[in-house]
């Protein structure tokens, strides 16, 4: 599972970011941040050869020793960054894709509140437990 | 034949699939050099097994001559040593030589590869027309080959290829060749498909059993690795490296299972301890070391993998993708890092890091090796992860080794970096020589500080570099900022300086809180050091206000501002400027400022409070010697900055927008409305909508400089010297809201913008530079006025009503002794009563005093003294006046009034909408502050409307006098009498009326009438009055006032009247419609008449008159027959009588009214004036208006009528065109009575008719 998830507007400020308490908050911070320059250039890089492909997984966007970053983009260009305990080879590509789906979803019930006002950060307890399930648990 | 006795090498990728050759060795010799040549020139198909797509391949052989020794014996799995094809040759043609010595060969070669299971052979025949020449009398070619192929391929005719002048340039020769070759290749590629496929079901089989105790990875993967040389050896890249692959999925699985628990014995081996961390070896295609190790078993896991990836590296780089290798290699290394910590092997600290940056350095020359720089360059996004892995890995090794610290290392730290040296072993011959081997950077780096910064350094800036060149600035400022740690901890502040502040910026503008809190913690250390006081100050400031921070930090990082505060200005000699200027957004968050008055709109020298509510953001309660708010004064006219102002609420407050990171980079539109007036007049101009942070909004929007956003804390940050402040001393901000309020200074009239707000903490200030939505108050200075206003809605003549006067004082201060002065009138006294008091109104409409009012009057001058009042307060009181009725609704003479104007003080026109007699009054009023007098128009409206009328029997006479109430009150009428005004004593009027006193309802009317009586001569004229007293309904008698009207009678004696009675047919008893009937009028004289009335002709020596009489019948009961009008003379004779007759017909059934019969004076034409006689204006108009009008436009009508309109005159009698034309004049209402009107006669239906109609009137 998870040991960051964040929600990163379209211009780049987190609308919400988690990371399990155990490990340094501020390390998944740097992490998610600079995951961003990678995510501007599949972003790019999306639009110029597959313009129409409506895929919104960008895969993994870059690993480190430790951790996998993984990345999507809704059409609206908020971002998601997923990241995984590189010690953590379970999990395979598919429940990546399937757990941003689970988050995208939740964040789109969040986008629908009419008490939203979009841009701000993410206060949602419904969304805060769907991430919940998505992480690891800290025991 | 070197090459053919040599034994295959098998470490060197020229290997070729080994085809031995028997029989003539002379031949293949030969032949040897065209086959080699020839054999790999086409591309044959190779169709494989288990779906694999086929493929075009080019064959090439080794061609070793046939010994049994070659042929591989039972369980020898060994695939590259495998000769797939063995071929015989022979050029034998001769039956005899044949049966003699090759046919025995052959079998014994047949009978070895029997023996093997070898079924993968070819004979093959070369013939050649030297032989045939030479001996003629052979048999034919063929009989050879057939013979060969009758002996050894029963079934299998193509094991046997005749090869005709293989030396010969001929067209025969070639085709012989071609096909020749084309049967090598395919038998080849079946031996392939064969023997492979038998080696792939092998190994699978193997592999199956790896659940089996005793199964050893290592074995299974020299057997595969053999397939995936086959593979390589085919050019078949591709699928050699899918069993590598295979391979380092199957060891993956394995580790991965062990972390899960399920162990295998043979992981156990991998399991030692690291000793050896030199790096991956990627400049040999096969590492035979560590292979053989492998083969052994006593490979650790680093080796594997190291054997494994060079393996695959080589594969790649033959296969022309050298970026995977690249990207592999991250994975890899990240991979083994994991999997040693899975397996717990326990492996020297540091000796990773060693591994890895060797193995990063050798990936990346590797990749150096076989590109191009701009190849290179172009694809540094590849490259750049392994730079930045090769980077911290550095970095962390001098940690580690104490090569990162002022003091450079202890013994503790030589000795860690003696021990991971000698982990690296000895460098390897491939890169002895080379001066920037990886080994050699490593063991330089780890030799010395200076060395190791050197190289750091170096791989730092190249990473940046990279990341900057493919746009990942965030990834190139962590490594920058990664650098200024180092310089931090080197002790060298002002290097690290930049890399800091340009991460801090991309942290700023994308507004991640954490990362700008860490980043802006190490730049306060880091400008501490370098003693940049300002700096420090506004960062301090910054994280003291950081709620990311604990409460600890907050409160250190505020005491460093105080501290700096409170220190005195003199005691830091160096410093000129004493103060420093710090943004005040870091300090506090303006919340809200609130205006007292709410309306931000004072006079002149009016108290004005402006309440400031702020949040401070300091963890402690700060105290500020002084907040000021400079201000700006503009001399503008009130009321113009209206719009100026719209950021105020109605309320009085203007909110500050609070900062959301939003509003950072997405602001919404601010639209606010535009209406213009035109100057001249107020109307408006043009009205829009304009948006008024368009420029923010509509700047272009570069994303690559968003990053780069400045920082727009430290730019000009100087206090402002306004001439004008708004100041609060003393404040303590306590953490949280707070409120101050501020007394702004309100002594000239304008515009008062607030602009800069300073806090003044010691020799810091903390200023906003400019407040934002823009903050104004307006002062004005306003004359005095005076306003009259009626209480209700209308003001009724005759009755006392309250008018309100209200004097807005300006900046006129009322003293005592000061009136007003009212010129009085006649027509509208003013009352005064004993209870006049005046309220005294602050500007903010609070009743601060009342006090009595004196009111003297005086014949021509009511004074009203009034109390003293301060300027900009509104003094109201109450007066009683009274506006006179006039009598009948006549003209007043102007009047003077006591200061010598003249005033056209009232005037009655009708307001046709309410039907109300409107008075305007116009009360001249002197004031104190002013020596020209103000004129106030009052209007009042008289309640009542009056209709007189003359009523007659006979010679009686009544005078009916109706009144209507028009007003909305209701009134009580008492006291109507009619009086007649010369009191002639002759005259006798008599009321009728039963009641005194009446109600009047609003909208209601009230009759009164009189009987008028007389006892000798009929008056002629008649000037009554008619006088009633009212007061509204429910006032006491007291208050009733008199209402009076005037009118005059005219001729109100009956001289004619008139008498008429319809008569049925001869014969029948009733009248019926449709039969005619007779109408005789009968005139009768009732008086003689005056000489002004008529006019008398002289005929027959008696007096007559001539009168015009007509009957019509406006309601179309009646057809007329005959002469419906006629003149008569009339003697002038007391009843004198004169009857005319006429036919008339019934139209309709049923009691009918009778037709109208009128009598007019006719005038003949040379009688003067002449009018001429106009039909229409005539029968409808009243005679007196017509009178009127003739006496005033006599010329003008006379010349309009006179054009030719047909006139009737009489029955048949044509008008005259021309000339003087005889005219009528009606007579006065009384002067004709008609004694028939009302009635009615019956007319029954014609007796033939089915149908009736009944016509009721």
């Amino acid at each position: 599972m998870a040991v960051c998830i964040a929600v990163i507007a379209k211009e780049n400020y987190p609308l919400y970011i988690r990371s399990v308490p155990t490990q340094g908050e501020l390390k998944f911070h740097y992490t998610v941040h600079t995951s961003l320059d990678v995510v501007e250039e599949k972003i790019s890089g999306v639009g110029k050869a597959l313009a129409d492909q409506r895929e919104l997984y960008l895969g993994l966007l870059y690993p480190t020793e430790d951790y996998k970053v993984y990345g999507y983009v809704t059409n609206s260009k908020v971002k998601f960054v997923i990241v995984v305990d590189s010690s953590n080879t379970s999990l395979r590509d598919n429940e990546i894709r399937s757990m941003f789906r689970k988050l995208h979803n939740s964040f789109t019930d969040v986008m629908c509140n009419p008490f939203y006002n979009p841009g701000d950060t993410i206060q949602s307890k419904a969304f805060d437990s769907i991430v919940s399930t998505m992480m690891v648990q800290a025991c | 034949m070197e090459p053919h006795e040599e034994k295959p090498i098998i470490y060197t990728m020229e290997n070729k699939p080994i085809v031995t050759c028997a029989g003539d060795q002379n031949l293949f010799t030969a032949l040897y050099g065209s086959l080699t040549q020839q054999l790999p020139r086409e591309p044959m198909e190779w169709r494989r097994s288990y779906g694999r797509a086929p493929k075009m391949i080019y064959l090439e052989a080794n061609f070793v001559q046939f010994k049994e020794e070659l042929l591989p014996k039972e369980g020898n799995k060994a695939l590259l040593t495998f000769p797939f094809l063995h071929i015989y040759w022979t050029d034998c043609c001769d039956t005899e030589a044949y049966k003699a010595s090759v046919k025995e060969d052959m079998q014994r070669w047949q009978a070895a590869l029997r023996l093997h299971g070898s079924v993968d052979w070819l004979i093959v025949v070369v013939e050649s027309d030297n032989k045939k020449k030479n001996k003629t009398n052979i048999l034919p070619r063929t009989s050879i080959v057939d013979k060969i192929r009758n002996d050894f391929c029963n079934k299998q005719s193509d094991r046997c290829v005749a090869l005709s002048d293989p030396l010969k340039e001929s067209s025969r020769s070639q085709e012989s060749w071609s096909s020749f070759l084309t049967k090598l290749r395919t038998l080849l590629l079946m031996s392939f498909t064969k023997n492979l496929g038998r080696f792939e079901d092998e190994m699978r089989t193997l592999r199956e059993k790896r659940t089996e105790p005793g199964w050893s990875f290592c074995d299974y993967f020299m057997v595969q690795e053999e397939l995936a040389f086959v593979f390589e050896m085919l050019q078949q890249f591709e699928d050699a490296l899918v069993q590598y692959d295979e391979l380092d999925a199957l060891f993956t699985q394995y580790v991965l299972n062990f972390g899960a628990g399920d162990g295998a014995n043979w992981l156990g081996s991998f399991c030692q301890p690291v000793r050896s961390w030199n790096g991956l070896l990627l400049r040999r295609p096969i590492d035979m070391e560590k292979r053989d190790l492998i083969q052994k078993g006593e490979a650790s896991l680093l080796d594997l993998r190291s054997y494994l990836f060079s393996r695959q590296c080589t594969l790649l780089i033959f296969l022309q993708r050298p970026w995977e290798v690249t990207a592999r290699a991250l994975e890899l290394l990240h991979n083994c890092v994991q999997e040693l910590r899975l397996l717990e092997v326990s492996v020297v600290s540091g000796a990773l890091d060693c591994w890895v940056f060797l193995s990063c350095l050798e990936v990346l020359h590797r990749i150096e090796g076989c590109c191009d720089r701009s190849q290179l360059e172009a694809n540094s996004s590849h490259t750049v992860g392994l730079w930045t892995y090769a980077t911290e890995k550095l970095r962390s090794l001098g940690d580690l080794c104490g090569l990162v610290s002022e003091n450079g290392p202890n013994s503790e730290d030589l000795n860690k970096t003696v021990d991971l040296l000698a982990g690296l072993g000895a460098e390897r011959p491939e890169t002895a020589n080379s001066p920037q081997s990886p080994y050699k950077k490593l063991k330089e780096a780890l030799s010395s500080v200076e060395a190791f910064e050197k190289h750091y350094l170096e791989l730092s800036h190249a990473a940046m570099e990279m990341y900057r060149a493919i746009g990942r600035l965030r990834s190139a400022r962590l490594v920058g900022k990664s650098l200024a740690e180092y310089y931090m901890r080197k002790g060298d502040p002002l290097s690290a300086e930049n890399f800091l502040l340009d991460s801090l910026k991309s942290y700023v503008s994308e507004s991640w809180s954490l990362p700008l809190t860490h980043t802006r913690k190490q730049i306060a250390e880091c400008q501490k050091q370098l003693q940049k006081m300002e700096e420090y100050l506004q960062t301090s400031a910054l994280l003291a206000s950081d709620t990311n921070l604990s409460d600890e930090e907050r409160r250190h990082f505020c005491q460093e501002i105080l501290t700096f505060a409170s220190q005195t200005a003199e005691g830091k000699g160096q410093q000129k400027d004493a103060r420093v200027a710090l943004s005040m957004s870091s300090f506090t968050r303006l919340q809200e400022l609130r205006f007292r008055p709410s309306s931000a709109l004072v006079h002149v020298s009016a108290a004005l409070q402006l309440e400031l509510r702020l949040c401070s953001l300091m963890p402690v309660p700060v105290t500020l010697e002084q907040i000021s708010a400079s201000i700006h004064f503009t001399q503008e006219q009130p009321g113009s900055t209206a719009q100026k102002r719209a950021a105020q609420n109605p309320d009085g407050t203007v909110t500050f927008p609070a900062a959301s990171p939003a509003t950072a980079s997405a602001s919404a539109l601010e639209l606010c409305e535009i209406l213009e007036h035109s100057p001249s007049e107020s109307a408006l101009s043009s009205a829009g909508v304009a948006c008024r942070n368009m420029h923010l909004l509509l700047r272009r929007n570069d994303s690559a400089a968003s990053l780069d956003t400045p920082n727009t804390a430290l730019t000009a940050l100087a206090p402002e010297d306004g001439a004008q402040m708004l100041r609060a001393r003393d404040v303590t901000l306590l953490p949280g809201n707070n409120s101050i309020v501020f007394t702004a200074p309100s002594q000239k009239p304008g515009v008062y913008t607030l602009r800069q707000l300073c806090a003044t903490l010691g020799r810091v200030q903390f200023i906003l530079p400019h407040l934002y939505p823009v903050v104004q108050y307006e002062v004005y200075s306003q004359e005095p006025q005076l306003s009259i206003q009626p209480l209700t809605e209308h003001l009724l003549a005759g009755l006392p009503q309250q008018v309100k006067f209200t004097i807005l004082t300006g900046h006129y201060s009322v003293k005592k002794g000061d009136a007003l002065q009212l010129s009085n009138t006649d027509s509208m006294p003013v009352l005064h009563s004993s209870t006049c008091s005046a309220r005294i109104l602050s500007s903010c409409a609070e009743l601060v005093a009342e006090s009595a009012l004196s009111v003297q009057s005086s014949e021509k001058v009511t004074s009203i003294s009034l109390p003293v009042t301060p300027p900009y307060h509104t003094l109201e009181f109450l007066l009683d006046v009274l506006c006179h009725i006039p009598s009948s609704p006549a003209r007043m003479e102007s009047e003077r009034l006591t200061n010598g104007q003249i005033s056209h003080r009232t005037r009655s026109r009708t307001r046709f909408n309410s039907g109300m007699t409107v008075i305007d009054q116009k009360v001249s009023v002197d004031c104190p502050w002013s020596i020209y007098s103000t004129l106030v128009s009052l209007t009042f409206h008289v309640p009542f409307k009056v209709k007189h009328s003359l009523l007659s029997a006979g010679r009686r006479k009544f005078i009916q006098v109706c009144l209507q109430n028009v007003s909305d009150t209701n009134f009580r009428l008492t006291n109507q009498t009619l009086t007649e005004n010369q009191h002639t004593p002759s005259l006798e009027l008599l009321s009728l009326n039963t009641k005194t006193h009446s109600l009047v309802i609003s909208q209601q009317c009230v009759f009164s009438v009189w009987e008028l009586r007389w006892s000798d001569v009929s008056p002629v004229s008649l000037h009554c009055v008619f006088s009633a007293a009212f007061a509204p309904a429910d006032a006491p008698d007291a208050a009733l006032k008199p209402y009076r009207y005037d009118f005059t009678l005219e001729r109100v004696s009956t001289l004619l009247s008139v008498w008429a009675e319809i008569r049925p047919a001869v014969g029948e008893q009733l009248c019926r419609t449709g039969s005619l009937c007779r109408l005789e009028v009968s005139l009768t004289r009732l008086s003689e008449p005056s000489d002004s009335d008529e006019e008398y002709s002289d005929a027959d020596g008696l007096r007559t008159t001539r009168l015009l009489y007509e009957v019509i019948d406006n309601n179309s009961n009646w057809a007329v027959c005959g002469k419906s009008s006629g003149v008569v003379s009339m003697p002038v004779a007391a009843m004198a009588t004169h009857k005319v007759h006429m036919e008339v017909m019934p139209l309709f059934a049923g009691h009918l009214p009778f037709p109208n019969i009128r009598v007019f004076k006719y005038l003949p034409h040379h009688s003067s004036p002449v009018i001429p006689p106009d039909t229409d204006s005539c029968l409808e108009n009243d005679s007196l208006s017509l009178l009127d009008k003739t006496l005033e436009d006599q010329a003008e009508t006379a010349s309009l009528r006179s054009r030719g309109s047909v006139q009737s005159l009489g029955s048949g009698e044509s008008a005259q065109p021309r000339g003087p034309m005889p005219k009528r004049q009606a007579f006065g209402p009384g002067q004709v009575f008609n004694g028939t009107q009302g009635q009615q006669v019956l007319v029954l239906p014609s007796a033939d008719h089915h149908l009736m109609e009944v016509n009721v009137t």
